[in-house]
């Protein structure tokens, strides 16, 4: 009975995340398309294309990838290259850390493969303790999306309409903005928070003071450690 | 598959893989100090601002269209829709305007 009930709520928790995860797999899909055309141009083959997208699945790394590999750079480079970019994940996966139930390390180093901006930015603004079945089906649909996508891309990407293409670029924008929006209409801090990250990103990118990579993570860290730092001074002071 | 790019793949996805799976094998959940917690607890709403904005402007070369489109996201999640019907709505948005276009 028990065991039965257990099942139940597991299912029920892949479920939920399946049905977040539909609007990733939506926002995917211009992207890998794009991905899939772009590396059949450049020359890799089918096989070449899907591994990238199975084995790697990190949008803005591959497209790096390609440009650098059509550049003629070398491998430990590019190899680089993806690190610093995505060293970004390290903390989104500190962040869900934080927030996910007590679970065997084997599922959670499982659905660590699946932590992108995308399933991060969904499964940390659902409310409650974050499981492994939840990642499971979100990580799943994102992931299986990607790799759709790609061979979809790779074979006909070129026929497709360029309005659609080009006006589903706005998806993965949307997204964010949809899962932001709600919390910070209802929270200064929250807004204050988006604010500054926002405002870092812009500064360091338009700048070029850091690449891509390095400033989504310095924004993110100097916009959470100040606001928490600038919440905790006034709470002293109003208590003093 | 040629012998180079397969090593390139590979360390590609070990390059991504590692930043992703350390914080599960070394943090502990709930493990860190009060204040640190909630540090981590503000990097999703850091991350999104820093995640739409600039990037939001540079979905094609004419910074209107994704301004546009980062609006009409943002009216359309005002209203009260869920997350599909956002991101639905705002490419319908975009596909109109670049009929017009």
């Amino acid at each position: 009975m028990q065991e039965a009930q257990a099942g139940y709520v597991k299912t029920s928790d892949f479920m939920s995340g399946l049905r977040a995860g539909v609007s990733i797999a939506i926002g995917y899909f211009p992207v890998a398309v794009t991905f899939g055309l772009l590396s059949k141009s450049s020359g890799l083959t089918l096989a070449e294309t899907l591994s990238m997208s199975l084995i790697v699945y990190a949008g803005a790394a591959q497209y790096i990838a390609l440009n650098l590999l059509s550049l003629g750079i070398g491998i430990a480079e590019i190899i680089l290259a993806t690190f610093i970019l995505n060293s970004r994940h390290f903390l989104m996966s500190a962040s869900i850390q934080a927030r996910s139930a007590k679970e065997p390390l084997w599922k959670k180093l499982i659905y660590a493969f699946g932590i992108t901006d995308e399933t991060f930015s969904v499964a940390s603004l659902k409310s409650g303790k974050i499981t492994a079945g939840f990642m499971f089906g979100l990580g799943g649909i994102a992931y299986g999306s990607w790799a759709m996508s790609t061979l979809l891309g790779y074979l006909f990407g070129a026929s497709l309409p360029d309005v659609l293409k080009e006006s589903m670029g706005i998806a993965l924008y949307a997204m964010f903005i949809a899962l932001l929006v709600p919390p910070l209409s209802k929270s200064r801090k929250i807004l204050s928070l988006a604010l500054c990250g926002a405002g870092f990103n812009f500064l360091f990118t338009y700048f070029e003071l850091l690449s891509t990579g390095w400033s989504l993570i310095t924004s993110a860290l100097l916009a959470s450690i100040g606001v928490e730092w600038l919440y905790e001074k006034r709470k002293g002071r109003s208590r003093a | 598959m040629s012998v180079s790019i397969f090593i390139l793949i590979i360390g590609m996805g070990i390059a991504t893989y590692l930043p992703r799976m350390l914080p599960f094998w070394l943090l502990k959940e709930g493990g860190l100090p009060p204040f640190w917690m909630r540090v981590l607890e503000n990097i999703p709403y850091a991350t999104l601002g820093a995640l739409i904005f600039p990037g939001v402007l540079y979905i094609q070369e004419n910074i209107w269209v994704g301004l546009v489109g980062g609006v009409s996201a943002v009216v359309i999640s005002l209203l009260g829709a869920n997350v599909i019907v956002v991101v639905l709505g705002s490419i319908a948005v975009l596909a109109g305007l670049s009929m017009y276009m």
